[in-house]
């Protein structure tokens, strides 16, 4: 018999034969994020696992400022909107009065590096039991692409058109291995999603922290690397060579501490 | 007769925003960007060959914007 691409798809698409779909948990507007931006991909694992955990009636999610703003629109789950860097803040008040809630943050760079960094230390530092997904693309998206406290050395920005200059701006600041030493973390990993095999594993770590968080363990911790073409200003297909490339050296990818035990060497 | 693994995959061309990241995540090459635009003037990807496809479903979980359906079934030929 000779498949031609009708009959394929009369023998294959069916209801039954469904793989793999858009979760019902996102809204069906159209995000407000470039094309090929790891938000939306960032959002959707989460959303996935919100609804394969059966975790969407006891959901609350904080959404930040940066240009995951409107995160609540996209989000079909309870969700609260934060002051600019304030979110782990916000997540602590409302995991006190809900302490039978999933209660996560998601934020980005600008919002939990920059103007949140207070707020995100002294909260994992209390080991308050929420959950922080942190997206970082090393730059502030949002307003331009300036230097970010997270722009690699070298990197050109808007505000740092000659490559971030480490002696005069600083070094990036590591977040993730810097909550990953207070004592009130108990999961704390740094995952990416440049290519469908990252994605799986990303899932796979934000699972671990939902499962802490849902057993009463602390803080739960999930740094995603991400890329912003625009902000980079690069096709979407080589930003994600050049996160590869350029970022994973200085972020190194992998757990950093599982069950409250650092699980890797921290440089 | 021999049973083999077909995948298909549908794309939701408005939501699409051309990104090429379906593309490049393809191991069997068969998504490309089509020469049409959509409603919002991006240049949409387009499931060109369903022969080749497995299903593996790679193009819809690096899709930023959730606009791929995955299908896989065991058919015979």
């Amino acid at each position: 018999m000779e498949l031609t691409a009708d009959k394929i798809k009369e023998l294959v698409v069916k209801p039954e034969n469904k793989v793999y779909t858009k979760t019902p948990l996102l809204t069906d507007k159209t995000l407000s994020y470039c094309p090929g931006c790891g938000h939306g991909v960032a959002h959707r694992i989460l959303m996935e696992l919100v609804e394969e955990m059966g975790l969407e009636n006891d959901t609350i999610g904080i959404a930040p400022v940066g240009c995951s703003v409107l995160a609540y629109e996209f989000m079909n789950v309870d969700m609260q909107e934060a002051a600019h860097g304030r979110a782990p803040a916000l997540a602590t008040a409302i995991k006190r009065l809900w302490p039978n809630k999933f209660v996560f943050s998601y934020q980005g760079d600008g919002d939990l590096a920059a103007i949140g960094g207070n707020e995100t230390l002294h909260t994992c530092n209390r080991g308050e039991n929420i959950t922080i997904i942190f997206i970082n693309n090393g730059i502030y998206g949002m307003t331009g692409g300036q230097m970010a406290p997270t722009t690699i050395p070298g990197m050109r920005t808007s505000t740092s058109p000659y490559g971030r200059d480490v002696q005069m701006m600083g070094y990036p600041l590591k977040m993730t291995e810097i909550v990953a030493m207070l004592p009130g973390t108990y999961y704390v990993s740094r995952q990416a999603v440049y290519s469908a095999k990252h994605v799986r594993k990303a899932k796979k770590a934000i699972k671990k922290a939902i499962e802490a968080q849902l057993e009463g363990k602390g803080t739960s911790f999930v740094e995603i690397v991400s890329n912003c073409n625009s902000g980079w200003k690069m096709t979407p297909v080589k930003a994600n060579q050049w996160l590869e490339e350029n970022m994973l050296d200085y972020y190194h990818l992998g757990d950093i501490k599982v069950d409250g035990k650092l699980v890797k060497e921290i440089v | 007769m021999a049973k083999k693994v077909q995948g298909y995959i549908e794309i939701d061309k408005e939501r699409c925003k051309g990104c090429e990241l379906c593309v490049v995540a393809c191991p069997k090459d068969i998504i490309r960007m089509s020469k049409d635009v959509n409603a919002k003037g991006y240049h949409y990807a387009e499931f060109f060959n369903p022969e080749p496809c497995v299903g593996c479903a790679d193009c819809a979980v690096v899709c930023p914007d959730g606009v791929i359906t995955v299908y896989r079934a065991r058919i015979e030929v």
